[in-house]
């Protein structure tokens, strides 16, 4: 019933490609299959969530959109270029799960250093400065520039390795989980960092949570669960799909509905209830 | 490869070092300790602190930049920079040359201090130049990152990196002629010590010792540790990917 391609299409202005296209991208790990013939589009420009619960795919589909998974199979676009492509390597932000800083560094020197990747060269060391500069209000930590990363709360790491991925302006920001364990005013205000970058920078977000009422933020949604996508389209398209009021009340909903439909296959009614 | 990117790595890589000052320390101090206490062992014979001594200089920065680049780059491995590192446009050559550079710069500053305290205050005897120490110790040191470098892909944690120490270090000590003259071995441990990098990395020393010129056989010395380092260090690179599983 939920298909993938949804109206959500329209809403992109014709012409502009998508930032990801996926068709039967599929992932194996050792004898699992993690991603399961995954068909889905990114628009650019603007916050695409990636939710379910954990373990169901969605790391490894976020490392397979940045070329740092292996074994993937299908066709997967990134930016109008295989997945992976070394050219891409510059337009595009990762953040994985847990930060990855250099714990032994400030704050500062360890965006320095991944500025330096970025962007080598002495000619562009005053855009590093104020790149690095930028970077840190951004994620809010000019107070701490100078404290060492191992020093610092999970919390603020993890926004060190954000602020690692907002260096050189990506046209692609890949943010696994990034406000786990933020408190409330911190996660409103990522939130509304984020929205920014979409809307300031043009930037194409994919942002992934296990927190369903982030949903909301986002401008369209990839319901995911055990290595497939239960539903794609905009939070209003999926409460109004399923006539819940909540994403996380459609989100059960889909869940149910697709075990009834299992369930119906194998022949046992009963259980569909 | 780009020199400002290899630059900027080991930059960095000191960086983090300037924040372990107690690592420094010991890396510094520990060889110049062992060193001295070796003379005093020896008090009584000093032709065998002579040639032990100089072997000595060549192995302790092998051992430590062995020890200190495994560990180094499994901690790159297991804390996700690696993994975002090449995700960006870093080379590979980059990062290792980094590493080297930066090790290499701390193996100069180690095997100094510890050739000069030998030299000029526990009265190590050396017929040759004490530059040329120098340059073996360097060398020496280079090859012991790169196999640090490479291990250090085979180790899922810290207990296993430092397992490959006594590993890959302590069958090339037993067999390099430190304990025994090569050429009165075994005939297999013979061959087997001939294959083995660190049996040159001692000769060297010992031709430097012996010799108030450059032999031929310090030439080749210096060329199969030097190639030894080279191999080991693409190698690494090798066991460095872009994507994991």
């Amino acid at each position: 019933m939920m298909n993938n391609q949804g109206s959500e299409r329209s809403q992109v202005p014709p012409g502009a490609a998508p930032a990801v296209r996926a068709q039967g991208l599929s992932v194996v790990r050792g004898s699992r299959t993690v991603l399961d013939g995954l068909d889905f589009d990114i628009p650019r420009g603007r916050i695409t969530g990636l939710l379910g619960p954990s373990g169901c795919g969605k790391s490894t589909l976020m490392r397979s959109v940045v070329g740092t998974q292996a074994k993937v199979t299908g066709t997967l676009e990134v930016l109008g270029r295989p997945a992976g492509s070394a050219g891409l390597r510059s337009r595009i932000g990762y953040v994985t799960q847990n930060p990855s800083v250099y714990d032994d560094l400030t704050v500062r020197q360890n965006l320095e250093y991944f500025a330096t990747v970025l962007t080598p060269g002495r000619a562009a060391a005053r855009d590093r400065r104020d790149n690095v500069t930028r970077a840190i209000e951004d994620v809010d930590l000019t107070g701490h520039a100078d404290a060492l990363a191992g020093n610092l709360s999970g919390g603020q790491r993890s926004r060190v390795s954000l602020a690692v991925a907002l260096l050189g302006t990506p046209e692609l920001l890949v943010l696994d989980e990034p406000t786990v364990g933020l408190d409330p005013v911190l996660r409103r205000d990522l939130w509304s960092l984020f929205g920014r970058i979409a809307a300031e920078r043009g930037a194409t977000l994919l942002v992934s949570s296990h927190v369903m009422d982030e949903a909301e933020r986002c401008s369209r949604l990839l319901l995911m669960r055990e290595g497939r996508i239960l539903a794609d389209g905009s939070p209003d398209e999926l409460r109004a799909r399923t006539d819940s009021a909540t994403v996380e009340d459609a989100f059960l909903h889909l869940v149910d509905d697709a075990r009834a439909r299992v369930a119906t296959r194998a022949d046992s009614p009963e259980e569909s209830a | 490869m780009n020199a400002s990117r290899t630059l900027a790595t080991a930059v960095r890589v000191l960086r983090q070092l300037r924040h372990d000052p107690r690592t420094i320390a010991l890396m510094l101090v520990v060889p110049c300790v062992l060193i001295a206490l070796l003379r005093y062992v020896f008090d009584a014979t000093p032709r065998t602190f002579d040639a032990t001594g100089a072997s000595l200089l060549g192995i302790f920065p092998l051992v430590t930049m062995f020890l200190v680049t495994s560990i180094a780059t499994l901690r790159e491995r297991t804390s996700g920079t690696l993994e975002r590192l090449l995700a960006m446009p870093l080379g590979k050559g980059d990062l290792i040359g980094g590493y080297a550079l930066a090790f290499g710069l701390l193996a100069i500053l180690q095997s100094a201090l510890a050739t000069a305290l030998s030299v000029w205050v526990l009265g190590l005897d050396v017929t040759g130049s004490p530059w040329l120490l120098l340059l073996v110790a360097l060398l020496d040191a280079l090859l012991g990152t790169a196999l640090g470098l490479f291990v250090s892909a085979f180790a899922a944690s810290e207990f296993q990196a430092v397992q490959f120490m006594p590993a890959v270090i302590v069958p090339q000590l037993l067999l390099c002629g430190l304990f025994a003259p090569r050429d009165t071995m075994q005939p297999v441990l013979k061959a087997v010590s001939d294959v083995l990098p660190m049996s040159y990395a001692v000769d060297g020393m010992n031709q430097v010792l012996r010799h108030t010129s450059v032999t031929g056989d310090f030439v080749r010395d210096a060329v199969i540790v030097s190639g030894c380092a080279v191999l080991v260090l693409a190698l690494g690179a090798a066991t460095l990917r872009r994507r994991t599983a």
